[in-house]
This record gives structure tokens, sequence and C-alpha cells, in this order.
């Protein structure tokens, strides 16, 4: 039985998380079809068929798609589930909002947010913000799973699967997309940046992030925040990383004025290398920290920014 | 407008839990036991559409065990007008969580469902979404700004690359994200009022839905533990060490 797989994108690129999400999804056993539900977005189509160990892309373009609002995106994909084993989907806000209702439709369980694939029907997930991981198994035919992408490495790019035209469904026509308000930025998307430089309530305001942005630049970093800062209205709430917010796993994490409660550990310990910057010599962030710098971030990150200048960065 | 809230009982936010040494599952004898988060602000939200005027009744709905009692008695200080507690010590998952909330819903026939969008014990994220499927409502999901106009719903959603609104068919159910509000403490009057206020207590099996556990959990265990690195006197030491011992500059 095969896996679908529904790809998150912007209706332009496709998003590095379904890169990711693919290797999960090839692990599942069967072929791994790629969905592509989205608007004007036949070149997301054309990229998910790139994607090593996919075997069929499928391509729903139409307007009512165009955001992948739960609604229409469960009527679409409960359509077409029969012959799936397994309906997967990268665990973003995208993938949160639409997977339960395709799951309730079809009467399947839902695993949310693996990390690893046992096998087809076992996979491990993180419960209580990652302070333990569970084993769990599906012993029925049909599943949903979303799968945190960061939890897995990038599919290679040397498929060519054939992209095959599906009709749309019906749109239950019960929401309405109204606008969006997008963080512009040109830096690196979280999730995916090699690395990310976090503020938290330490900066204090967020007149103080542009600090951490010149350091950001400085190695091609992006920004994140904890749940404190964002709470503080510091930053948008889309930098948030923690346990509720984003899931990140870069190769170097560096934590500033941020005391590392647990459900903000539970966003990042999985990084590479972590570094905090902490005036608090207390603060739990030091425990996960490969290398703590106990000093003001006020002095700290200017200093910083030079000696990155000095080493050549 | 009546408003029904769903709430659970979960390990409160602040303990930090141990995994049993059989590795069957989170060690919950004595640990202090708490209203998820998430759910106290959706409690929250509904009390502020009552203080608004545009809600009229709040039911608030728990399924879990006798204790679970007090969580829905929180909700009730908090402002909530009447609970019903479906008891079951089974635990259940989120399709048979939505299953029961879905037979409530049609005996109580609110306006609006709002819940938390995930509970912090098993992180599922799923019991909003799927109850929204079985009643075939519109759903807005991690909501940070919520409007009531006329019969559509306005929610504001936290989404991975900023904000977005969306606008909703009522009935609908909405789950609530970290900013949506900040939940109130109950006063001390307001909780000597909660204990005259009704709850109903009903059996999981008068509902008649089947909502026994599908899954296998094979086991739980500990985290691969992370331990702590070393201390750097100055940042040049910090950056010389990133460089040339991490490699990761």
């Amino acid at each position: 039985m095969n896996t679908l797989l529904i790809a998150e994108h912007n209706n332009e690129t496709l998003a590095d998380a379904t890169v990711k999400a693919a290797t999960a999804a090839a692990q599942m056993g069967g072929e791994c079809h790629v969905l592509v539900a989205g608007s004007g977005c036949a070149a997301v189509a054309d990229a998910a068929a790139k994607l090593d160990g996919v075997a069929k892309v499928l391509l729903a373009d139409d307007a009512q798609y165009a955001k992948q609002l739960a609604e229409p995106m469960a009527a679409l994909v409960v359509g077409m589930a029969d012959g799936y084993a397994t309906i997967a989907s990268p665990a973003s806000t995208n993938g949160k909002n639409f997977m339960p209702r395709i799951a309730a439709l079809l009467d399947c369980s839902q695993i949310s947010d693996i990390t690893a694939v046992l096998d087809a029907n076992t996979f491990e997930r993180p419960i209580y913000a990652g302070n333990a991981i569970q084993t769990v198994k599906v012993n029925e035919g049909k599943k949903a799973v979303t799968i945190r992408s960061t939890a897995f490495a990038a599919a290679g790019d040397g498929g060519s699967a054939a992209v095959e035209a599906v009709n749309a469904a019906d749109n239950p026509g019960l929401s309405e997309f109204v606008n969006e308000e997008l963080t512009k930025s040109d830096r690196p998307e979280l999730t995916s940046a090699k690395i990310v430089v976090s503020g938290g309530r330490g900066m204090q305001s967020g007149d103080n992030f542009p600090m951490l942005e010149k350091i950001a630049d400085k190695l091609g970093a992006a920004v994140g925040a904890s749940r404190a800062a964002v709470d503080a209205g510091f930053v948008p709430n889309d930098y948030q990383v923690g346990q509720t917010g984003k899931v990140v796993a870069p190769e170097l994490y560096i934590a500033v004025g941020i005391s590392g409660a647990i459900q903000h550990l539970a966003g990042m310990k999985d990084s590479k290398v972590i570094v905090a910057i902490n005036k608090d010599e207390e603060a739990p962030i030091f425990q996960v920290a490969d290398y703590g710098l106990v000093a003001d971030l006020f002095t700290a990150v200017p200093e910083l920014e030079e000696e990155l200048g000095k080493a050549g960065l | 407008m009546k408003i029904l809230v769903p709430v659970k009982r979960v390990v409160d936010y602040n303990v930090k839990i141990r995994v049993k040494p059989d590795q069957t599952g989170v060690d919950l004898a004595n640990v202090k036991m708490s209203m998820n988060p998430f759910c106290e602000i959706a409690v929250e939200e509904a009390v502020r559409l009552q203080e608004a005027g545009t809600a009229t009744e709040i039911i608030v709905v728990s399924v879990g065990p006798t204790q679970a009692q007090e969580t829905i008695r929180t909700a009730l200080a908090m402002g909530a007008d009447r609970g019903i507690l479906v008891k079951t010590d089974d635990d259940l998952e989120p399709l048979g969580i939505a299953k029961v909330l879905k037979a409530v819903v049609e005996a109580e026939s609110p306006d609006l469902v709002i819940l938390g969008k995930q509970a912090i014990d098993g992180d599922n994220n799923q019991t909003g979404q799927m109850l929204s499927a079985l009643l075939g409502w519109s759903q807005g999901t991690f909501a940070s700004e919520l409007g009531i106009d006329g019969d559509k719903v306005s929610v504001t959603r936290e989404i991975d690359g900023g904000l977005q609104s969306v606008k909703l068919s009522m009935p609908a159910i909405i789950t609530t994200d970290l900013r949506l509000n900040e939940p109130r403490y109950a006063s001390l009057p307001n909780i000597m009022k909660a204990k005259k206020k009704p709850i109903d207590e009903k059996e999981l099996a008068e509902y008649g839905v089947d909502a026994a556990p599908r899954l296998e959990i094979v086991k739980v265990a500990e985290p691969a533990e992370r331990e702590a690195g070393v201390k750097v006197e100055t940042v040049g030491e910090l950056v010389d060490k990133l460089k040339n011992e991490a490699g990761v500059l």
C-alpha cells in the first residue's frame, strides 16, 4: 500500500519541509506519491517530481487550494485516499490544520509530529514537550501522519516522476480566506536555516533585536525568539521557537538572553551545537549548551559582532 | 450565543515529568495536575465573549477521570456557567475524544466550540480539527484574535509565515493559540460561587460512541540526554571554539 505525501509550498516553491518529509515518507513502504494542491503551482509539482523516492506527483491546481484551507483540502484528500495506507504531510501549521480533519473523515488515527519511522506502521514521536519519546504502532489499514521535518535529511533531487493532474473536489464553502500578514525577511527560513540566533526576555525590547539581526546577517542565520519575547511583543509570533512554536535543529543555535524553559528547549535541543549567552549563570539553558558565556548580552553581542568580523565573517 | 469549551486535565505546566522505569508511560502518581494552558485560554475567550454580551451561556465539558471535576470547577470559577463531566478511566485518543464531544455538541447545540490547540501532555494538536470534521463545521485553528460578525466569525490565525485571517460560517470550531488572551486568575468569591454551579456527571457509555483506544503504545522512553558543555570566559574564546573546535562557523 502506498503513501500520499501532501506537499507544503507557497504556490511558487516547494518548501524544504516537504523535501525532508519525502525522506520519511519513502520509509513508510509502498510507493510515495506527492500531492501538490494549490493555485498556479505547476512549478512546485515539477520540483516535487525530482525528489528521490517519489513515484508520482498529483497536481490539484485550483483557486480554492491557494491557501490550503483545511475544509477544501480535506474534501480533496478524502476523495483520493483509496489505495493509500498512509496520508502524510510535514507538521507545518498547514499540515497540523488539515491533517486531523482528513483523519477524522477517514475514521483513522493520526500520529502527530513523528521524528523516526521504525517500520511502515511504527513511529517515534515526542510527547510532554520532548521530555519523553513515545513509540506508537498503528494496527489498522489506514493512518494519517505528520512529520517533523527537522528530524529527517533532505531527499535528493535525482528523481523524474510523472506529474498527473487531478480534479478539484467540491468546495465545502465553510471558510473564506481574508488576508495574511507574512513577515518579510531576506534571511533564511527559521526551520531550515543552518544557523539560528534567538533572543529572549533578556533582550528587554524589540528595539534591541537589530543587534541580533546584525549577527544573523554576518552568519547567514535566521532570527528566532523565545515565547517570552513574543508574548512581550518584541517580535512577531512566527519567530517563536518551542513546544508550540517552531521546532528547529540547526548546525548552530545561539540563545541570547533566553533562560531555557522546558517549552523552549523542546524546540531547539536537537540543534548540533548550542551556544548560550546569559548573565544568570544558573539559567537552565546552560544545562544544554555546548558553549556557555555568562555575560551581559548588551556588551557580549556587540563584541560578538566585532569578533566575527575579525574572524573574517 | 451558546459556547461549549472542552477542557483537559493534564500534568501541570511546571512539573518536570518522569518516564516510568518499565517504559509503559509517564509517572503520574503524586504529580500536580492542572487545566491544560491552552484550555485556560479557551475558557477565558468564552468568558470575555460573555462579558461583551455576545455569548449567553458557557458550558464546559471534560472527558476524563472523576478528578477532572476539579478542572471543570476551575473553569466555572473563571466564569463558565455549568459543566459536564464524561467519566472514563481510559486514556482516550484524540479521535475518540472528538467522537464523544460530537455527541455532547449534538445534545447541547452550541454555536461555537472553543478548544485549546493542543494539550501539553500528548502534544497531538488534533481534537478540535477532528471534531470540526465529524460535525461538518468550519475550523479556525491556532487563533490569536477572534471577532463575531453576525453569523460569521473572523479568526486571525498564527501560521508559519506570520498571521492569516479567515472568515468562517457558524457554527464553527476555534482552537486557541498563546496570544489570544491572558487567562485571569479566579477570585476567591468566584471560586466560592463556582462550588454552587452545576456539573452534570455522565458515564462514557451513555453516549453510545466507540471511543476505545486504537493505537498501540509500544513504549515511552527518556529522550537522549544532552550533556552540558563548557563555559567560556570571553567572546573571543567563544568565536575561536566555534570556529576551530566545533567547526560551525
